[in-house]
């Protein structure tokens, strides 16, 4: 469904996704591990349209279609769902209201009817329930005041009810305590269908243990150096990124004195 | 790909939609500002000579005044004020009285702007008194709230039937000589509403005046009167709209809520929505209006609530006098200038009382060249022991070429109370638009979500079904805002 | 309460000038002359502001126009003794004593901050190297609607000069002292100093207005003050200003300070003296990535006016500016706090943050508080608040729940209240001298009592 091929993007003047290429089918689970600043939440936003980014090379193509065309919205609409590293707040708006406003939009651009706040309501406390979720933040205003497990657990609640295609999750894990990781990991894995993709960015193995993925990806200076099965998460968790770093030390040597 | 503000500019601009001219037959007073200009209007009403002296005495202390020194941020070009009719009535089909003499088209007029003067057609729960140019055309549901000893009418039938209420307050809160509008209101007002409701009266219904002003190169000058007894609440709204015209009009109204008795409250609301000019300023009303209201009795209370959207340029400081002993005092506004709009807004609140609270709670929003001003007066007298006050003033910026502006003045003269002030300055994020899109949201709904987000705290204060109306007319008027 | 002026207050002082004029005699350099010429101008076109003037809307300068001040003569070596000046000291090793504004060499310790960088009087200046002054004497204290800064820059006749050369880094704190002395007529001095920090260098000063207390027969003071601060690119100034002149004094100072890019600038006032005070600071950033801190504490009691007057002007973008002005008042004293903030078109990414807080011990102590903002630029953080009251009953009731007597648990809040200003206070021998003197048993609100 996704198909990430050389990409290049930049903030500002620096480049920082520098080749990179990605495959996602239907039903796959995938995880972007690397160290920090090595372009994960970059890759998370291009993929989801994130105007800071400009892509200078390369293609993304999502079920067919040229992705980097089109408007964040439109992406939404698409039915891909980012679920922020660092979600925003919006005072004033609530919870309920804003989730309403996205659902219907996204219904609309289906070709739905849009949902009545009585038939918003049930649908929303279903989901409530799957995340263990506190009536009280829907009446809060998005994200204000939360704490950040809280931000991180109503990431993957509105996700559980824009009921997207491709799922983007950056470092959702981070921040969550124990019980809120397998919290949010049983509402990810509720999602799990053979039409759906994910893209799980985590710096840490013990999501996976929840998530278990079908890749496991190093994402290393812009680019995805290694890929492997579900062990290479517990491979690099044992020996860290210090091996990832010299062994792409040598591939970049390598091929700077094959050129 | 586009960022939001360049969306937002590009977004197409909106016909202000309450612009229409109707074409009705009207009778009008000559141009110019004189003594028997004044003495016309008052013949006109049949007034008693009490009220002729009052005008001709305001007048002839307006003509010493001096017309205000713009405040720098407000920019605005000479007024003649001979070149003003200052009275303009549709004519009459028979004597104005019951609806069925109305003309139909002042009817229409209303009608097409949703306000609709047939009782049984009208949502339950709102009496509506309307006014067309220079007099009330028509008061609904008048008999159901006689039976609860309620009187809702025009001003210029209370001067008739209750001289008496009229004359012991009219000025007593807003006196002729307050200010050169008020005092050229006193001189020259041609109509408005007049509200009183007595001792332990919970006002069954929302009472509501429609402001329209659709004749050419007149001036709208109303004054309002509320009077609420001891245990009596009332919640009033006004709404007002005009023709789009290229010249400018003057508005220039006087309203005085008097809260006499002990815990009497009246809830004042706003939505404002004068023409407000168009891209390059041309035409709009100049919206110069004083509004003060005084709470007598003791734990009274007096809550203004303003939404204004219109008007070339606002000038208005909804004030309240808290005299009375543990009164209390409210001022909420959302106050939104785009293109060349400029609005300077904000409320005086006067502590004499002791243990009287008031609480300030600003919206301002400024978007294409518009300029948008928060002017207060917190004042804490040496007798209002134990009081209390909080002000929040925040202001969003859409564009780089608006300003915001605040301009609180904080005067405390006794020790135990208590003063406390607060203002921020912000503008939309792009990473709130962001998120929003990510979540299937269009720029345009995303600006539109922020923005109403940053006003709800006003807007809760606003009656129900002002509320909506409010979030929309706020939606329509940021659409094409940074052009 | 308009305060009538009379065209006679006016030309009061026009006259003051010519004469001054004919003493001078020519003997200025000719941008200095010019300097004076047009600052007299100015003020002969706006005369003495009245309430109707926003900025004086609170403080009225009748009283001040009741009494008719002369330029203070030049005064013997030993009308001031270092006993003195001992209650004013901070132990500093390099000090500037002015009395009546002009420099006093046998109370002042001078040595070189550097390589040939000595720190000396203006009028001397003027005369050994005006070609120095001529590039920053005037450029950062605007007259143009300031009345008291037009008579200043008129008028001046000395003050301190302290120019760091490029990439020089001053160790220690320099203590600019300033005291004004009575006579058998009404005196007023227009002390003018000058700082200017080159590229990269960095330095202390601590600027004092203090009063002794008037002897029988001896007249009030006025002291119509204006410190220019020119700040290059890089460099770091720490300032902090004191002021306890006596309690029948008017005393007028203008901060008037530009800000290169990356440029530091840290200044703290502390007003216990005067009986009518209005200070003023007013900083303007001329290059990007600069950072200002502006903080003051002032008293107010008996009958002493204190009037605090701020302007941050962010006209470009990417600085920051960070406020925060305390007042405590008792008695009869009346407070004044107006502090304005602009952010021009351009200057975005400006943070700006402004808190006033004042403390009101009596009923009969009244307090005019005016944060202002006025913004015309949108991308940018600003906020203040400014918030009026007593002690907290809570924490007061806690204090005493603990033991303390009510006099001694407001002793102890109000001390702590001021303290967090003097606490931020970097240049350690004044932070201590002043939290003693907050400390001790007579109090700031009692010092210099008559
Ligand atoms: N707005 C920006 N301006 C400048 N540099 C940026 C900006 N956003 C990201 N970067 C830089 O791009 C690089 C990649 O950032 P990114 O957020 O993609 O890293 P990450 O792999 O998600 O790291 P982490 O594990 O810490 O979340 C970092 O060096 C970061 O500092
Ligand atoms: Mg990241």
């Amino acid at each position: 469904m996704l198909k990430i091929i050389n990409l290049h993007a930049r903030v500002e003047d620096k480049e920082i996704l520098r080749g990179l290429d990605l495959e996602i089918r239907a039903g796959e689970v995938h995880a972007i591990m690397g160290p920090n600043g090595s372009g994960k939440s970059t890759l998370a936003g291009v993929l989801a349209g994130k105007p800071l980014y400009e892509v200078t090379q390369g293609e993304v193509l999502y079920n067919g279609k040229n992705l980097l065309e089109m408007d964040p919205e439109e992406r939404a609409r698409e039915g891909i769902f980012l679920a922020f590293q660092y979600p925003v707040e919006i005072p004033g708006v609530s919870n309920t209201y804003f989730l309403r406003a996205a659902l219907n939009a996204i219904r609309k651009a289906r070709g739905e009817e849009e949902l009545d706040p009585v038939a918003f309501l049930q649908l929303v406390r279903s989901k409530m329930r799957i995340l263990h979720m506190d009536e009280e933040l829907l009446k809060r205003p998005v994200n204000e005041g939360f704490s950040g497990g809280e931000k991180k657990r109503n990431e993957i609640f509105q996700m559980a009810v824009l009921e997207p295609m491709l799922c983007i999750l950056d470092e959702t894990d981070s921040g969550l305590d124990i019980d809120a990781l397998r919290t949010v990991a049983d509402g990810v894995n509720a999602l799990r269908s053979p039409e759906r993709g994910f893209l799980v960015i985590t710096h840490y193995q013990r999501l996976l243990n929840y998530i278990v993925p079908d890749f496991v990806h190093i994402l290393y200076d812009g680019r995805i150096v290694k890929s492997g099965g579900k062990e290479l998460a517990l491979e690099l968790e044992e020996k860290g990124y210090g091996w990832i770093e010299r062994e792409a030390r040598q591939t970049v040597g390598a091929s700077a004195a094959g050129a | 790909m586009t960022t939001p503000t360049t969306t937002i500019e590009q977004l197409a601009s909106r016909e202000y939609k309450e612009g229409f001219y109707t074409d009705v037959e009207m009778e009008t007073v000559p141009k110019g500002l004189n003594e028997d200009i004044i003495r016309l209007i008052s013949a006109k009403k049949k007034e008693p000579d009490w009220l002729l002296e009052w005008r001709l005495k305001a007048y002839r202390h307006w003509l010493t005044m001096e017309e205000p020194r713009w405040w720098p941020n407000l920019t605005i070009g000479p007024i003649d004020y001979q070149d003003i009719i200052y009275y303009a009535a549709p004519k009459p089909r028979k004597a104005l009285g019951s609806l069925d003499e109305l003309d139909p088209e002042v009817r229409r007029t209303f009608e097409k702007l949703g306000i609709s003067l047939e009782e049984q057609k009208r949502l339950a729960g709102v009496a509506v008194d309307a006014v067309f140019d220079s007099v009330s055309v028509a008061t609904t549901f008048k008999e159901e709230l006689a039976r609860h000893g309620i009187i809702f009418c025009a001003f210029s039938e209370a001067v008739r039937d209750h001289p008496d209420l009229v004359r012991k307050y009219l000025g007593s809160v807003v006196p002729y000589n307050d200010n050169f509008f008020a005092a050229l209101n006193s001189a020259v007002f041609s109509d408005g509403s007049f509200c009183y409701i007595p001792k332990g009266v919970r006002c069954p219904m929302e009472l509501s005046t429609y402001f329209r002003i659709n004749a050419r190169e007149t001036g709208q000058f109303e004054r309002t009167l509320i009077i609420c007894e001891e245990d009596a609440y009332v919640s009033y709204l006004e709404g007002c709209t005009a023709p789009m015209r290229d010249e400018h009009q003057l508005h220039a109204a006087v309203v005085e809520l008097i809260a006499v008795g002990r815990n009497s409250h009246i809830k004042y609301s706003t939505v404002q929505n004068w023409y407000p000019g168009d891209k390059e300023g041309r035409g709009g009303i100049y919206n110069f209006v004083t509004k003060r209201g005084v709470c007598r009795g003791e734990g009274s209370k007096i809550s203004w609530t303003q939404v204004e959207t219109g008007s070339a340029i606002t000038w208005k400081y909804p004030s309240v006098i808290l005299q009375g002993d543990n009164s209390v005092g409210e001022f909420y506004s959302v106050a939104l200038t785009k293109n060349r709009q400029q609005a300077d807004t904000g409320t005086k609140m006067i502590h004499l009382g002791r243990n009287t609270r008031s609480t300030i709670v600003s919206k301002g929003i400024s978007a294409g060249q518009g300029q948008n001003t928060y002017r207060g007066l917190v004042k804490i007298m040496k007798g209002a022991a134990n009081s209390r006050n909080y002000s929040q003033c925040d202001s969003l910026l859409i564009g780089n070429r608006c300003g915001a502006h605040t301009f609180p003045y904080i005067e405390v003269r006794n020790s135990t109370s208590q003063v406390e002030h607060e203002a921020s300055t912000s503008r939309i994020g792009e990473d709130q638009i962001f998120y929003c899109k990510q979540r299937g949201l269009s720029t345009e709904d995303a600006v539109n979500l922020i923005v109403n987000g940053f006003c709800k705290q006003v807007f809760l204060n606003l009656p129900m079904e002002f509320a909506v109306e409010a979030q929309k007319l706020l939606g329509v008027s940021l659409e094409g805002s940074v052009g | 309460m308009t305060t009538v002026q009379t065209a006679s207050d006016k030309r009061f002082y026009v006259e003051q000038f010519e004469r001054l004029e004919r003493e001078l005699a020519g003997s200025d350099p000719a941008a200095v002359r010019h300097l004076r010429l047009a600052a007299i101008a100015r003020f002969d076109q706006i005369g003495f502001p009245t309430s109707r003037n926003e900025d004086w809307r609170f403080t009225s300068v009748a009283d001040l126009l009741k009494v008719p001040f002369h330029p203070a003569p030049r005064l013997e070596d030993s009308a001031v003794n270092e006993e003195d000046l001992e209650p004013f000291s901070f132990g500093e090793a390099i000090r500037l004593v002015f009395v009546n504004g002009r420099l006093i060499g046998r109370l002042s310790r001078i040595s070189p901050l550097g390589p040939g960088v000595v720190p000396g009087g203006l009028a001397d200046a003027l005369v050994r190297e005006p070609e120095l002054l001529t590039d920053s004497l005037g450029r950062v204290a605007d007259f143009k609607d300031q009345t008291f800064t037009a008579l200043n820059s008129a008028f001046f006749r000395d003050g301190a000069v302290l120019v760091i050369p490029d990439g020089v880094a001053v160790e220690q704190p320099i203590h600019l002292l300033h005291v004004a002395l009575g006579g058998a007529t009404p005196w007023v001095s227009y002390p003018h100093n000058l700082i200017v920090l080159g590229r990269g260098s960095r330095v202390s000063v601590i600027e004092s207005w203090v009063g002794l207390p008037l002897q029988a027969g001896q007249e009030p003071t006025f002291t119509a003050a204006v410190t220019e601060v020119l700040l290059a690119a890089e460099s770091v100034l720490d300032h902090v200003r004191v002021q306890r002149e006596n309690r029948q004094a008017f005393h007028f100072s203008n901060l008037a300070a530009s800000l290169g890019t990356s440029a530091r600038f840290t200044t703290h006032l502390v007003s216990l003296g005067g009986g009518w005070v209005r200070n003023e600071s007013r900083v303007r950033f001329g290059g990007q990535n600069a950072e200002a801190t502006v903080n003051g504490l002032y008293f107010g009691s008996g009958t002493q006016h204190v009037d605090n007057h701020t302007v941050i002007d962010h006209a470009l973008p990417h600085c920051a500016s960070h406020e925060l002005y305390k007042g405590i008042l008792d008695d009869r004293a009346r407070g004044v706090f107006n502090g304005k903030i602009f952010v021009r078109q351009d200057a975005q990414k400006t943070d700006a943050k402004q808190t006033n807080q004042t403390l009101l011990l009596s009923d009969d102590a009244v307090i005019n508080t005016k944060p202002q903002l006025e913004i015309f630029a949108d991308d940018v953080k600003c906020t203040h608040g400014a918030t009026v009251g007593n002690l907290n009953e809570d924490t007061l009731f806690y204090l005493r729940s603990r033991g303390l007597d009510v006099t001694e648990a407001r002793a102890l809040l109000t001390y702590a209240f001021a303290n967090d200003i003097i606490n931020r206070i970097a240049i350690e021998p004044v932070r201590q001298r002043l939290e003693a003197l907050l400390l001790s048993r007579s109090g700031p609100l009692q010092e210099a009592q008559p």
